[in-house]
């Protein structure tokens, strides 16, 4: 018995470290342990801290664990009582005493994150302001300087401090970018939270829902694209300008207005109650979680995944509120038009 | 028949144990599919919907009726005998509150045939679980449902707190009481306390979702947040609920095995005092990214840290009550042992997720289900198994194997570490919790693999603790009174299983560890304190078993009180509230019964005593 029980004492830290090489800690654009941002730094910071101060504790206690169940077996024939100790004072303050310093040690440097985390830049005037609605199961994101709306893909300049100020259409969901930042909830008008980052390396970083909201919360994603002031400039530039829009087929572009446009918007036309569709030729995913990537090695070129979409949006996103085109009366052949118009509907 | 009336503790116990284990299998059931959901990404073996259902019903499954009532089981079994009583101190109410919490269980699980399951998560938050966005009657089913079993485990709760101040044994000073008797008194505290907090919040979203009130409704001024505090004032206590009795478990076993007294007694006893205080104050570490500002933040998080501090002494007495000691590792003891090292991790990353800024990564992933998983499954389920394995034959009369119990052991604490432990680094890597499936090439597949497997090897050792209780019982019931040979406390001074009076007579406790102090000094039974005389007992009956019954119809009725019906007699009964009425009238009817007809119980003569073999 002792030696399997050894055996599963040594084994358990060798799970850790191969687990720990198996995953390499994750994906750069995703993973808390490679934080690409100072929020996301703070955060890491502590953990560092909490669990180095926790395997030091788990240590001791493993080891007079170990000890004691070997040292300390009934061995045959033994029969005499063993001494009835009562207690020792000494000893239990001593594990009193050496846990609350632990506590101190990492209260103070948690009590001064909790506020810096605080700070929200609502005020900053060189922060990018940025309201954030969630929705089953998308996110819509609006530049209250500039007028923008956008939808899935959040552009921001690299550096800046994003000042967030986040609220939901519907149920609660849970703003997260693991690798840029710790999550915040979206509540409901009359709570709506502010928070802030920011993102040094240009670079495309995963964003996740967190908080269960219906069907599909899983594939609530979104990205995070960190991008040159300039870059960002002309984007923004181009979100406003309106380009022109619409499918260049004169009875494409009717069907397009009269059945999509009821929704969505491109540019100064439509009604934005869904995801604003400006400039979606040129986003990262389609619906989150479909990623437009040509080399299909990560995904599949974007007009696949609209037509993917466009045919059975329930089956890829199940719960959402986008009723089929073919209910709509979209034939095939319109629904693969409107999809490389829109595969084609890029940003200067 | 004789199990539907019955007012015996030990009874009691052993339904207690029969409908925890029922239910504690169709838990441990949805977690399989859980599992099987997520071994691979963007798997199709579950929709989403059924997988929000499977989540919710595992969760609320567990927690309310799976180890609950097998932890009510070993209480109902042990703390009577534990402080030299005959019985609790109400035995009918202990029957009404194990009634009512096995309609209140039927009636939540009724909810995969009727319709649709609860599917908004076992914290039921709003807005998603109003009937704005959770349109089936699933979580009608959840607040209802929850409601009666509540009541159940309130009346429980209640019952032990009587029972433990009134009824110990002479000379058992609060300071001379077993551990597992300290942990219940405290459990029972906290369940009267932290229980009404979510019967209120139940009976609000019960009157938001079928009356139309509007405390959650946004639309109509209600507040979302507002729920979420009221569940977690009820729910972190409910996480101490949960694992205090274990930790009263591991303080009975290992001394036992230990042949050693518990080291530090009296600081054990204020550990647990410590602990259940505190976990009041710290429910607020649940929504640290609900965004309640950095002053709740930062409270928060330093109370909650400070639980460690109480936990950490529990940790170092276990371990110095082996040391000098002869360590037998017997199932129950493999069991303690085997918790000690599991639950402390549990309990580090506890602290870890007290730091506000490092939860604002860990709230809502994988991080957090490894962390409570560590805290119930390695350590309130490992408790409970050697709390079975310990008692077993105090229960029953029949010991279980030894052989198999190390293999239920082993299968299963290696296939807990190969589930959870992993499931740490998803969260870490960004997987966020409840997710019905996931992207591939997101480094999350070969983990969820891992904890797949490891899902399956616990479940086998769940077969193979039911196997050995099948064995068991092909076996006579011939266990010793005292069957470890080294039983301390008063349980092990009468025989196994106890008779329906436990004592013939009241024995006399002259310090702490009652039984083994009076082995010591040279006895082999406790010394009485009573003549031996007429025995009181209680009368069985009906009445509990009818009141539920009562209250569950009502709560059907409530439920389905808007609906339209195909048959216009079904409608008009439903509509007009007469299906609620009939079951309210039940359960009145049945409580007026008991009021008006006297029952005055019977006696047991000393001649009927005289004539068994004590």
């Amino acid at each position: 018995m002792m030696k399997t029980w050894q055996a599963v004492k040594r084994l358990l830290p060798m799970t850790a470290i191969f687990g720990l090489i198996l995953a390499g800690c994750g994906r750069e654009d995703l993973s808390v342990l490679r934080p690409q941002g100072p929020a996301a730094e703070t955060s890491l910071g502590l953990m560092k801290l909490s669990i180095t101060i926790m395997v030091v504790v788990l240590l001791i206690v493993f080891s007079i664990a170990a000890y004691v169940i070997i040292r300390f077996r009934r061995k045959p024939g033994q029969q005499e009582i063993p001494k009835q100790v009562e207690g020792n004072f000494k000893l239990e303050v001593l594990w009193t005493v050496i846990p609350l310093i632990l506590v101190v040690v990492l209260a103070i440097p948690t009590v001064k994150a909790v506020f810096a985390a605080g700070n929200d830049h609502a005020n900053d005037k060189n922060a990018i302001k940025v309201k954030v609605t969630g929705h089953q199961f998308w996110w819509e994101f609006e530049y209250t300087d500039y007028g923008v709306k956008t939808a899935q893909d959040l552009v921001i300049p690299k550096g800046k401090d994003i000042a967030f100020e986040l609220t939901t259409a519907d149920v609660l969901h849970s703003f997260w970018v693991p690798s840029l930042s710790g999550k915040i909830d979206t509540n409901p008008a009359g709570t709506i939270n502010r928070f802030s980052f920011s993102a040094p390396n240009e670079g495309v970083y995963r964003g996740k829902c967190a908080e269960l909201c219906g069907p599909s919360h899983g594939l609530m994603e979104f990205k995070v694209k960190s991008v040159s002031e300039d870059a960002f400039n002309q984007w923004i530039a181009s979100m406003k300008s309106p380009v022109a829009v619409l499918p260049e087929d004169p009875e494409l572009a009717k069907t397009f207005k009269n059945q999509c446009l009821k929704c969505h918007a491109v540019g100064d036309q439509g009604l934005a109650v869904g995801p604003n569709l400006t400039g979606i030729g040129s986003r990262e995913a389609i619906a989150g979680i479909l990623l437009n990537d040509d080399t299909g090695v990560d995904g599949a070129p974007i007009e696949e995944n609209l037509k993917t979409w466009l045919h059975d949006p329930q089956s890829v996103k199940p719960g959402n509120l986008m009723p089929n085109p073919k209910d709509l009366g979209l034939s095939d052949a319109e629904i693969d038009g409107i999809a490389a118009y829109l595969a084609n509907y890029k940003l200067d | 028949m004789d199990w539907i009336t019955t007012v015996d503790h030990k009874k009691i116990a052993i339904l207690y144990l029969l409908a925890g284990g029922l239910f504690f299998g169709i838990g441990g059931f949805e977690a399989i599919l859980i599992r099987i959901q997520l071994i691979k990404p963007m798997n199709t073996f579950l929709d989403a919907q059924t997988f929000n259902e499977l989540i919710t019903m595992h969760g609320t499954t567990m927690i309310f009726l799976g180890v609950m009532p097998v932890i009510f089981a070993l209480m109902n079994a042990v703390i009577p005998l534990q402080i030299g009583a005959r019985d609790v101190a109400f035995p009918f109410l202990n029957a009404l509150g194990f009634w009512t919490f096995l309609f209140g269980g039927i009636l939540l699980n009724l909810s995969w045939v009727m319709g649709g399951a609860p599917d908004a998560g076992w914290t039921a938050y709003t807005p998603l679980s109003t009937s704005t966005y959770s349109t089936t009657h699933g979580v009608d089913f959840y607040t209802i449902g929850l409601q009666i079993a509540g009541l159940g485990t309130l009346i429980g709760g209640i019952n032990f707190l009587a029972t433990i101040i009134t009824m110990r044994a002479p000379g058992m000073s609060f300071m001379r009481m077993p551990m597992f008797a300290w942990t219940t008194f405290i459990t029972s505290a906290i369940i009267l306390f932290a229980f009404p907090a979510i019967t209120v919040g139940l009976v609000l979203l019960t009157f938001d979702r079928i009356i139309g009130a509007n405390f959650f409704e946004v639309g109509a001024g209600g507040n979302p947040i507002l729920w979420q505090h009221i569940f977690w004032i009820f729910g972190h206590p409910e996480v101490y609920i949960l694992i205090l009795p274990a930790f009263g478990i591991i303080s009975e076993v290992i001394p036992t095995f230990a042949r050693k007294r518990l080291f530090g007694y009296s600081s054990m006893v204020f550990a647990t005092i410590l602990i259940a205080f505190l976990g009041f104050m710290v429910w607020a570490h649940h929504m640290f990214t609900t965004g309640l500002g950095p002053v709740a933040n930062a409270l928060f998080s330093v109370s909650t840290m400070l639980i460690a501090v109480p936990t950490g002494i529990k940790i170092f007495n276990w371990l110095l009550t082996m040391w000098g000691g002869q360590v037998r590792f017997t199932t129950p003891n493999l069991f303690a042992v085997g918790f000690i090292p599991t639950f402390t991790m549990g309990g580090v990353t506890g602290v870890m997720l007290a730091s506000a800024p490092a939860d604002f990564q860990f709230h809502d992933t994988y991080f957090v289900v490894a962390h409570f998983h560590y805290v119930i499954v390695g350590g309130l389920v490992l408790g409970l198994f050697a709390g079975l394995h310990y008692w077993w034959p105090k229960m029953f009369g029949r010991m279980l194997s030894e052989k198999l119990g190390k293999w239920t052991f082993w299968t299963f604490i290696l296939g807990f570490h190969l589930t959870f432990f992993v499931q740490h680094f998803l969260g870490l890597m960004g997987m966020q919790r409840r997710v019905f499936t996931y992207l591939p090439n997101q480094h999350f597949d070969v983990l969820n693999l891992v904890s797949t497997i490891g899902a399956f090897l616990m479940g086998v050792g769940m077969i193979i603790f039911l196997t050995n209780i099948v064995l068991t019982f092909r076996k006579p019931a011939d266990a010793a009174a005292d069957p470890w040979e080294d039983g301390r406390t008063l349980e092990w001074s009468i025989p196994s299983p106890p008779p329906e009076y436990n004592f013939k007579q009241t024995p006399l406790v002259r310090g702490i560890d009652a039984f083994w102090k009076e082995k010591t000094a040279g006895h082999t039974g406790m010394t009485p304190a009573e003549p031996v005389g007429s025995i009181h007992m209680p009368s069985a009956t009906i009445l509990p078993f009818l009141m539920s019954v009562g209250i569950f119809i009502a709560g059907l009725g409530f439920m389905f009180s808007r609906d339209e019906f195909k048959s216009d007699f079904v409608g008009f009964m439903f509509n007009h509230y007469l299906v609620t009425a009939i079951g309210l009238l039940i359960t009145f009817g049945s409580m007026l019964m008991r009021s008006l007809f006297d029952d005055q119980g019977w006696h047991i003569e000393p001649e009927e005593l005289e004539g068994e073999q004590i």
